[in-house]
């Protein structure tokens, strides 16, 4: 029976929440990161490293030791760090002659490598470095974009999407206004991606709605593009496909028109006004002799339908 | 002068309003885009380069503008969502975010279902199925409902009669108490075989039945099927679609195409006539006659079924009458016993001539 020691059954029933917890789910827990020291990291990549773990936080996963694996040439190994720690998103950090202070971040899909993109760093400024107030752990930053490169093509598209997936952080329903307080800003000029962290003060403006004014806050990086390595239009097609159980269940008899307006269709009987139950008086009360003719009236029709 | 005054009073006013509009007005060329769900801005306004290719303070200070004015530009569209005090009356504002909107690839793929095990499988061949059994029967003896299985089962638990007969033409000297618990002993090894098997076949071929094309990903170990069917597709794969290929030397001359995808087969050109002949005709037959092809399999299945269907719906009338008696009966010592007794003759004397007439025409 060689088909029987493949099966892995879990022992305990906290071994078996432990894999619950990493099947495939119908709405999906939020995507956890690992961030990952190459074989030989200068200063400046662990240091961009451990502070994208600050950032990042509650929801990612440091390798602080070395790990010698070149993602672009043998992902095997990157694969089974993500099995190992249930993490789909990566950013791998190494330093070389050829590929000086090289980022490598990605993502995975059912464990195997999705998209990954390959940056240089051309200026960094650590958390630690500019002297300002930070922001507390696990907050929720908002996202931009500007500059009309992240449109230009694919791969531009691309790490666009997977910046996104990277530090949106977790998935909520509804959000404290006044805990708005992180800004990640992305500027793409003349080949180059500019990312910067920002604190926001929430000045008083004389109405309901805020003045902004902004404050540098760490880490801010320069990054320039290199290799990459996209997924194929299959496979990242599979990947976005949502299972059907999620759709909106189409509701009958209610329909939109063009502005958004519900419309419903009701279906209503016609009342029986013999049946309305008026004012109660002794005057109108029905003697026995109406009540039975009434009855047999009411009854007989029925009857003879049914027999 | 009065007039006046009021004029100035209500320009100052608009003046000043404007002044604070002002402070968080943004203008921009394109209009950005707004995903609220994940707190995302998309500005499609190409920056001003020449600035950003500029000196470091310079640009750190171009960068800061340009990310404040998006900053409002977002935190605008935030603060009109709707939004309430969370707890009570003096906590802090909340707003309720719409759904993403901007499509994430996902993590792992959507939750499978369970395949079917391969009882279920045999089952929907043949046509089987479920037939739901009470839990509790009659047992004769104790003259009481009992349950059907476990504790006080009816009739009694085989496992603790104390009598068990000798079958004829069996040893005299054998135990059959070990014997009916060694019996019970494997059954339920098996079944615990059988259940393990179907979990193993399930965790073996998850993608197996879902997709028959499934994208050849890399994985760490591949198994021996997954290499076989690289072999298949890498050997198929030439200009010549392989026929040049050498062989191993145990190899079989043909490989025998399972899941590789069939090529179509087309009946030669020129042969059998009569043969040809008689499937057309069949062909046509198939398609003038209204009836479905017979599947003998299916029929007699179907025909147990309604059998059984049958057999269940006369037991349930005769439940279900015996209902009604008893629902009669409960009624009778009501309140209102005269009325309703008076109401079922009246309706009774009615069905009787109408139920009559009909019997007379059929």
């Amino acid at each position: 029976m060689d088909a029987l020691d493949r099966v892995v059954k879990p022992k305990t029933k906290r071994a078996k929440r432990f894999l619950e917890k990493r099947e495939p789910k119908l709405t999906e827990n939020t995507k956890n990161a690992m961030l990952i020291k190459g074989g030989n990291a200068n200063l400046t990549v662990t240091e961009v490293l451990k502070d994208i773990y600050a950032v990042k936080k509650p929801f990612a996963v440091l390798y602080k030791k070395k790990n010698i694996t070149r993602p672009f040439e043998d992902q095997t190994s990157l694969e089974f760090f993500s099995k190992k720690s249930d993490c789909s998103l990566f950013l791998f950090g190494s330093h070389n002659k050829k590929r000086p202070n090289n980022l490598i971040i990605g993502r995975m899909f059912d464990y195997h490598v999705l998209d990954m993109i390959e940056l240089g760093i051309e200026k960094f400024v650590s958390l630690k470095d500019v002297k300002n107030s930070k922001c507390p752990e696990g907050t929720k930053p908002m996202l931009i974009f500007a500059g009309d490169t992240f449109d230009l093509n694919e791969e531009y598209r691309r790490l666009k999407s997977l910046l996104i997936d990277f530090f949106r952080g977790p998935n909520v329903p509804n959000i404290r206004l006044a805990g708005l307080e992180y800004v990640l800003h992305f500027t793409a000029v003349d080949g180059k991606i500019y990312m910067r962290s920002y604190k926001v003060l929430l000045k008083k403006s004389g109405c309901k709605i805020p003045r902004i004014e902004l404050e540098e806050m760490g880490p801010s990086l320069d990054l320039v593009m290199r290799r990459t390595h996209l997924a194929s239009d299959d496979l990242y097609k599979l990947s976005l496909k949502q299972p059907k159980a999620l759709k909106a269940k189409k509701k009958k008899n209610i329909s939109h028109d063009v502005f958004g307006t519900a419309y419903g269709r009701i279906h209503m009987q016609k009342q029986d006004l013999g049946k309305l139950q008026t004012r109660k008086m002794k005057g109108l009360k029905k003697r026995p002799a109406e009540k039975s003719v009434e009855e047999d009236g009411g009854i007989s029709p029925k009857k003879t339908k049914s027999a | 002068m009065a007039a006046v005054r009021v004029e100035e009073l209500l320009a100052a006013a608009e003046e000043q309003e404007a002044e604070k509009q002002r402070s968080i007005a943004v203008h921009k060329e394109l209009e950005l885009e707004f995903d609220l769900g994940n707190l995302l801005a998309l500005d499609r306004n190409p920056p001003a380069a020449a600035g950003l290719r500029g000196a470091g303070p310079r640009r750190e200070a171009l960068l800061r503008a340009l990310a404040r004015d998006n900053t409002q530009l977002l935190v605008t569209q935030l603060w009109a969502l709707p939004a309430e005090r969370a707890g009570s009356a003096a906590g802090p504002l909340v707003a309720q975010l719409p759904e993403p909107a901007f499509r994430l690839p996902r993590e792992k793929p959507p939750p499978r279902p369970r395949p079917p095990t391969r009882w279920e499988q045999f089952a929907r061949l043949k046509g089987i199925r479920r037939r739901k059994r009470t839990s509790l029967v009659w047992d004769e003896q104790a003259k009481e409902w009992r349950r059907r299985w476990g504790y006080r089962r009816a009739g009694g638990d085989p496992a603790r009669a104390w009598v068990a007969e000798v079958p004829a033409g069996a040893d005299p000297d054998e135990d059959q108490f070990a014997k009916r618990r060694r019996e019970k002993r494997e059954r339920v090894a098996r079944n615990e075989l059988n259940r393990l098997r179907n979990l193993a076949r399930a965790h073996r071929a998850p993608g197996a039945a879902a997709a028959p094309a499934a994208p050849l990903h890399p994985t760490g170990h591949q198994s021996r099927a997954e290499l076989g069917r690289a072999a298949r597709v890498a050997r198929l794969s030439t200009a010549s679609l392989g026929r040049f290929q050498p062989r191993l030397p145990k190899e079989p001359a043909e490989p025998p195409p399972c899941g590789g995808g069939r090529k179509r087969r087309f009946a030669p050109l020129l042969g059998d006539l009569a043969a040809e002949r008689s499937r057309q005709l069949e062909l046509l037959r198939g398609m003038s006659s209204k009836k479905p092809p017979l599947d003998i399999t299916r029929a007699v299945n179907k025909q147990l079924r309604e059998e059984d269907a049958e057999a269940a719906a006369a037991k349930g009338k005769k439940r279900a009458q015996r209902g009604k008696r008893g629902r009669r009966q409960q009624q009778r010592p009501g309140r209102s016993g005269k009325k309703s007794s008076s109401k079922q003759s009246g309706g009774k004397r009615q069905q009787r001539p109408a139920s009559g007439g009909k019997r007379k025409k059929a």
